[in-house]
């Protein structure tokens, strides 16, 4: 979409904003990553498309007390996560500029990611303005996102159990998906604090991998909005989406709906209550033992 | 899974909310009602405070079972601590179940400042059910394990 | 030389009297494992998921566990390995890394835990017959076709010849079932992979100026703000790099004693090398240059000229955003724009 880059280079130059985030191409044709664009030559080698599947709002954050204004561009589900920093106060909105991006479902090397297969929709939560076609409007064919988690309730305990030290023992620790993550803004997180007792760095013991993925999933409760970069990023290919959804699903069968990112007033489920919540012996009396 | 150790014995940690829970137990104690001696008490100041990662730190030391007491809904010394830790909480025993972590290992009790029966009967009950089941080897750092 | 046929490989590895590690499939991965009957074995797997780095210089280890009794602390020191094994299977980048490795851990002091793991090692190469794009091994003095190891395997056709170049290798290809072969097939072969290596993307990458005597010049280029800007600080790259060696050396008080371990660490996380007054890269440029003007220019001008990167390509596939070595040589080295 040369729209978007022609745009985003007249506010550059322009002055009304100071630097853009995007993305740019490299070698391969799948080899695309997220860059900084601060003058109009470096516009050059924008690029917008089917391989934009990174996700922005995360970079902002780098850009949040930064001189004057940033240009970010932002797909529809990327504005979930950005609206949510800024329920959160993470983000001052008027330090940005948003262009919301058509998208037609991202894809790499191995084909449509596993995200767009589980796509919320093509509405922009927060923008200054579109820039989309008719193409990018339609809707995708997706499946529904909870079917892998509704699969992993019907096993028994013990092929619950088998199947995740199966994934979380491939872990080693890299914290990509920590850092990847747009929820996942905390300034220190205490998985690098030498004092907390936390090992960090070794997955020295099976317990580590469990409370480091337990409590990771744990903490973007209620403020995860599924945006799938935590799978997306994983270099040993663990499936930590299914993590993140089935606290979504949990949340969303005893609390009521809820979808993170869409609005800005109501609390999450974490952060709210009523008075006839479900007591949490309710788990352990559904499913399988 | 059945017992294969027979020197052992459950492990039990008990969060106690200060206001109600704690002063439960304390009416047990000098009611002469018993308990076992396998459960720790470690007083919170309300129920809320029990970060989800205490539970598992706790695991992960050697409990084989961790419960957490706190006022009944609605009687939160600070008006509203229990509500937000029962969803917090039944989160997490969600979330154990799904690693497939077994069902009975945790528990959510609400016991106030008068019943230091209903504290010594839950206690009991608890120490039975964590003895049923054994020795929590699911989700424990194996050097924190006594040879 | 000598030569067996392919369908006689797990034959050969079933043999060998002590533990084998060569490449298995992992779930969706490959990586090096101790193989046991049953597993999938995937010598054709070039850039294995996890490195064979992990044998030599595991992810974490106990050093030695202390234990106070009254006044007296027991302190047990781990054993060293003891047990002679065998490597089946690597190739050229990753015996390369072996070398970067054996630099750092056997020059003074030696590190007695990797010494002993490395004496005990026998090495079972494969001459990389097939490529992937991401593959730039000889840019860094690497050669696929005749990787320096005890026994080297080649793959032609459906046969693989092989020979043995030490005597560790010698005593090893002894007892394997193998039959007389002929010079002549491996110097073809050798003349294909070579051929086969031209047409790769990266094969010649210039690493003129990357060197001790460019080093400031390097050091302070503006262009590491904008080439690091995408990074997450996730320690994927020095995770999946078969030449990463920093380490970190924690202790953990389990309750009945206390237990010295070392772990990987990675340049790329806030607390590395963290100090009392804090960290000396606190931003994300920093910890990113370091890596690479680490690997190009620290490393060889240290190292009489031996680069720390080895042309495996696993970072280029790894970085969850695309960024990579090549990426870094192209925008510093001496063709950039």
């Amino acid at each position: 979409m040369n729209s978007i880059k022609s745009r985003a280079l007249e506010l550059l130059s322009d002055g009304t904003v100071k630097r853009v985030i995007g993305w740019e191409k490299g070698e391969g044709e799948a080899d695309w990553s997220p860059a900084l664009f601060e003058t109009a030559e470096e516009m050059n080698s924008f690029v917008y498309g089917d391989y934009a599947g990174s996700n922005l709002s995360k970079y902002c954050l780098k850009f949040n007390l930064a001189e004057g204004k940033t240009l970010v561009v932002l797909k529809p589900c990327d504005t979930l996560s950005f609206n949510q920093l800024l329920h959160e106060h993470r983000l001052n909105r008027e330090k940005f500029y948003i262009i919301g991006a058509g998208c037609k479902g991202m894809k790499d090397e191995n084909g449509r990611l596993l995200k767009c297969n589980a796509c919320k929709g093509k509405d922009f939560e927060v923008y200054d303005e579109i820039i989309d076609d008719e193409e990018s409007r339609k809707p995708l064919n997706v499946f529904d996102r909870m079917i892998g988690v509704a699969e992993l309730e019907k096993m028994t305990a013990e092929e619950r159990y088998e199947f995740w030290r199966g994934e979380l023992s491939r872990c080693i620790r890299c914290n990509a998906c920590r850092n990847v993550c747009p929820a996942c803004t905390c300034v220190k997180c205490v998985f690098d604090n030498p004092a907390s007792g936390v090992q960090s760095k070794a997955p020295v013991t099976d317990f580590e991998e469990n409370m480091f993925h337990i409590i990771r999933a744990f903490h973007v409760a209620g403020r995860c909005t599924d945006c799938g970069e935590c799978s997306r990023v994983c270099p040993q290919n663990i499936p930590l989406h299914l993590l993140n959804r089935k606290f979504i699903k949990d949340m969303n069968e005893l609390y009521g709906d809820h979808q993170a990112g869409v609005g800005t007033e109501e609390r999450t489920p974490l952060t709210s209550y009523t008075k006839e919540d479900a007591e949490p012996s309710v788990v352990h009396e559904r499913g399988n033992a | 899974m059945s017992v294969t150790n027979p020197n052992w014995k459950p492990k039990i940690v008990a969060f106690c909310c200060n206001w109600c829970s704690y002063a439960g137990a304390d009416l047990a104690g000098s009611g002469r009602m018993s308990y076992p001696a396998d459960v720790k008490i470690i007083r919170v100041p309300c129920s809320c405070r029990v970060n989800p990662m205490f539970i598992l730190r706790a695991f992960e030391r050697g409990a084989d079972g961790v419960i957490i007491c706190g006022c009944h809904p609605g009687d939160c010394h600070y008006t509203s601590g229990n509500y937000y830790a029962r969803r917090r909480l039944t989160m997490l025993f969600s979330m154990l179940d799904y690693l497939g972590i077994e069902r009975g290992r945790t528990r959510v009790e609400w016991v106030s400042a008068a019943e230091g029966a209903k504290f010594s009967k839950t206690m009991n009950e608890f120490v039975e059910t964590i003895t049923n089941l054994g020795e929590n080897r699911k989700l424990g750092d194996i050097r924190c394990k006594k040879s | 030389m000598r030569q067996f046929p392919e369908s006689k490989v797990l034959d050969i590895i079933q043999s060998i009297p002590c533990p084998v590690y060569a490449p298995v499939e992992d779930g969706s991965m490959v990586v090096y494992g101790r193989y046991e009957d049953g597993m999938t074995l995937r010598l054709d797997k070039i850039a294995t998921d996890k490195t064979p780095k992990d044998i030599l210089f595991p992810q974490w280890e106990n050093l030695m566990h202390f234990r106070m009794e009254g006044k007296t602390i027991e302190l047990t020191e781990e054993k060293r390995m003891e047990e002679d094994y065998v490597i089946f299977g690597v190739r050229g980048c990753d015996i390369q890394a072996f070398k970067v490795l054996d630099k750092v851990f056997l020059s003074d002091p030696i590190d007695t835990y990797y010494a002993a793991r490395r004496e005990h090692g026998t090495i079972v190469a494969l001459a990389c017959t097939s490529m992937k794009d991401t593959c730039f091994c000889k840019n860094f003095s690497v050669d696929p076709s005749q990787p320096d190891a005890d026994v080297v395997l080649w793959l032609i056709g459906d046969d693989y010849y092989c020979e043995a170049y030490t005597d560790k290798g010698r005593a090893l290809m002894e007892k394997w079932d193998t039959r007389e072969a002929e010079d002549g097939p491996v110097e073809w072969i050798k003349g294909e992979i070579d051929k086969k290596y031209e047409s790769l993307p990266f094969a010649h990458l210039n690493l003129t100026g990357f060197d001790g005597e460019h080093l400031m010049e390097k050091f302070n280029s503006p262009k590491w703000k904008k080439l690091s800007m995408a990074c997450l600080g996730c320690g994927s790259c020095t995770f999946a790099c078969p030449t990463c060696q920093c380490y970190d050396i924690r202790d953990y008080d389990s309750g009945n004693g206390i237990q010295r371990y070392r772990c990987w660490d990675s340049c790329m996380y806030s607390d590395f090398t963290l100090m009392a007054h804090g960290t000396n890269r606190p931003t994300q440029l920093e910890r990113y240059r370091q890596r690479f003007m680490h690997k190009l220019v620290y490393f060889p001008s240290n190292n009489d000229g031996m680069y720390s990167c080895v042309g495996c390509g696993r970072c280029i596939e790894k970085c969850p955003m695309n960024l990579n070595i090549v990426k870094v040589i192209k925008a510093l080295g001496e063709d950039a724009k």
